[in-house]
């Protein structure tokens, strides 16, 4: 299990996959909208996305869980 | 390996000359005394070595062990020439602390001499196994540290002594293992996955360097880049907040496969390393706008901080690249100091003497123009891509700073107009050719002209000599 966790505080604009959704390693989960910028977070682990923690709009502090792969 | 079959691999003909094999021979379990000192040629340039043996006593020190070490450094000194640590070390023989600890030439010496070596000759440390206590100052003090994936490690206080002492329940790997150094604390600047590697790695870095302060870094043979279908005009988003990766960047603008990277996995979002534009060196500082939107955070700032400060110790022109939104704001940060590391940054770039080149990319908002040699900080000169934007805000924070108010006050199916209006007259404002126009920067580039520009403006400023100021030093804000 791996999760993805957030690596500064912004919104959630965009959540690019679903829970059940396959991802590879490298491969965008959601982008944060921080300082008036796009930020990618990527997963650091293929696998099936198990759980997503967030939805757009969601204030995300540095270090906070946005999904669970499996 | 073995520490011989080390020194084999680091020199290009083995050690050419070696101090104290003797060191403690009288005593049968000692050989060498655990260290293995002396010099030899990487690339054809002669450098100073000391390197733990493990094999012995688990490389610890004992006074010979100190003193040799000593002597390596002080011969280095006199030489100039650069000295590489190959650490793997369970650090003090505790029965022999009287002579090897307390005393005028006791470990506390290694560290001193370290000090006063430092930006005089290169010092780089290899890190094969544990650097424990003490020791693991070593490291600290080099201007490099590459440490083995898996093997190497450092800490003050073994997981076994935080038990004891703290009560902390932890593993070696997690309190002080490389990945570990490499990625959060920053300690350590390269992680390699085996010893070979670390060795290649040293090898390549000091291709870059010359042998001392006094002299300039070698010039080696110009090279094209590599090819790419993508052009620079290309790559680079119109939009000023979508990201790109500023490495396909680089990589078209230095010569093929000369990239040798700092502290990779350290504070993502800025890009520090080593590359050649026609042959010639230079030390690139880069914003990543793919990682956290390029925004400078407390470590970034800290990692520019000292890589500038080793181009600048061994006359290496610096070129920064500009795609940034500015230093991060927020809880977390100020209570990391980010003001205190971002002075710290600017600091030493400001200070920084050799040729210094300030490329704006895109946008370049607030401290961040500064952080990144911006006009007021005695760069060489300011180049614009077309793309580039400098304001003290973006846009987007400029009209809500502005307009507030305003904007609260209509009616809410007016307000995107509005704002829409208001931000492409900031932008107007703002606009790059005006700035070249107030003589704000000094010349506009096309994206595909750059590494070209570069390589003029390196070659022309080859001769710059400057002394920053008059004192014995600052009061750095570190």
């Amino acid at each position: 299990m791996n999760q993805v966790t957030a690596n500064m505080a912004g919104n959630v604009w965009k959540v690019v996959v679903k829970a059940g959704d396959q991802v590879e390693n490298g491969q965008d989960i959601v982008i944060l909208e921080s300082m008036k910028m796009e930020i990618p977070i990527a997963a650091e682990a293929s696998g099936t996305i198990k759980e997503l923690k967030v939805n757009e709009g969601d204030f995300v502090n540095e270090g906070d869980v946005i999904a669970v792969i499996e | 390996m073995f520490v011989r079959d080390r020194l084999k691999m680091l020199f290009d003909e083995g050690i050419d000359v070696e101090d104290a094999f003797f060191a403690n021979c009288m005593d049968d379990s000692l050989p060498a005394d655990g260290v293995v000192t002396g010099l030899g040629k990487i690339n054809g340039q002669t450098v100073c070595v000391m390197a733990n043996d493990s094999t012995v006593k688990a490389g610890s020190w004992g006074k010979r062990t100190v003193e040799k070490i000593i002597r390596i450094q002080e011969t280095a000194m006199k030489l100039e020439v650069p000295m590489l640590y190959l650490v793997d070390s369970a650090g003090a023989r505790i029965t022999d602390q009287i002579e090897m600890f307390p005393n005028r030439r006791g470990a506390g010496r290694i560290f001193y001499n370290q000090v006063k070596m430092s930006g005089r000759v290169p010092q780089i440390c290899l890190l094969f196994g544990p650097s424990a206590a003490g020791g693991a100052y070593i490291p600290a003090f080099c201007d490099i540290v590459v440490m083995v994936d898996g093997n190497a490690s450092m800490y003050l206080g073994s997981p076994r002594m935080a038990e004891k002492v703290i009560g902390e329940k932890v593993t070696l790997e997690e309190m002080g293992g490389a990945r570990m150094h490499c990625s959060v604390s920053g300690v350590g600047d390269v992680l390699v996955y085996n010893e070979q590697e670390a060795i290649e790695y040293a090898q390549k870095y000091l291709t870059y360097f010359p042998e001392n302060f006094r002299s300039k870094p070698p010039v080696k043979e110009a090279i094209k880049p590599e090819k790419f279908e993508k052009s620079i005009r290309e790559l680079i988003p119109e939009n000023q907040n979508a990201p790109f990766d500023m490495y396909d960047l680089i990589k078209r603008l230095i010569d093929e496969d000369s990239f040798c990277e700092i502290k990779r996995e350290f504070a993502k979002e800025l890009i520090t390393g080593l590359g050649r534009i026609n042959g010639q060196t230079i030390g690139i500082i880069a914003n990543q706008p793919r990682m956290k939107g390029g925004v400078l955070f407390h470590d970034s700032a800290d990692k520019a901080a000292k890589f500038i400060q080793l181009c600048d110790a061994f006359n290496i022109p610096l070129v920064f690249l500009a795609d940034i939104p500015g230093f991060m704001i927020g809880t977390k940060v100020e209570r990391a100091g980010i003001i205190r590391h971002g002075a710290k940054m600017i600091s030493a770039m400001s200070e920084a003497s050799v040729p210094k080149i300030s490329v704006v990319v895109r946008k370049a908002y607030g401290a961040g123009l500064y952080a990144m040699a911006g006009p007021a900080f005695e760069p060489d000169v300011t180049i614009a891509l077309p793309t580039a934007q400098i304001a003290v805000m973006g846009p987007e924070a400029a009209v809500n700073a502005v307009y507030a108010n305003k904007i609260a006050e209509l009616p809410e199916e007016e307000r995107p107009a509005f704002i829409k209006e208001k931000q492409e007259e900031y932008k107007e404002n703002i606009d790059i050719y005006r700035l070249a126009s107030e003589m704000v920067i000094d010349d506009i580039v096309q994206p595909n002209d750059l590494r070209d520009h570069l390589s003029k403006r390196l070659e022309a400023y080859q001769s710059k000599k400057l002394t920053f100021t008059e004192r014995k030093h600052g009061v750095y804000p570190v």
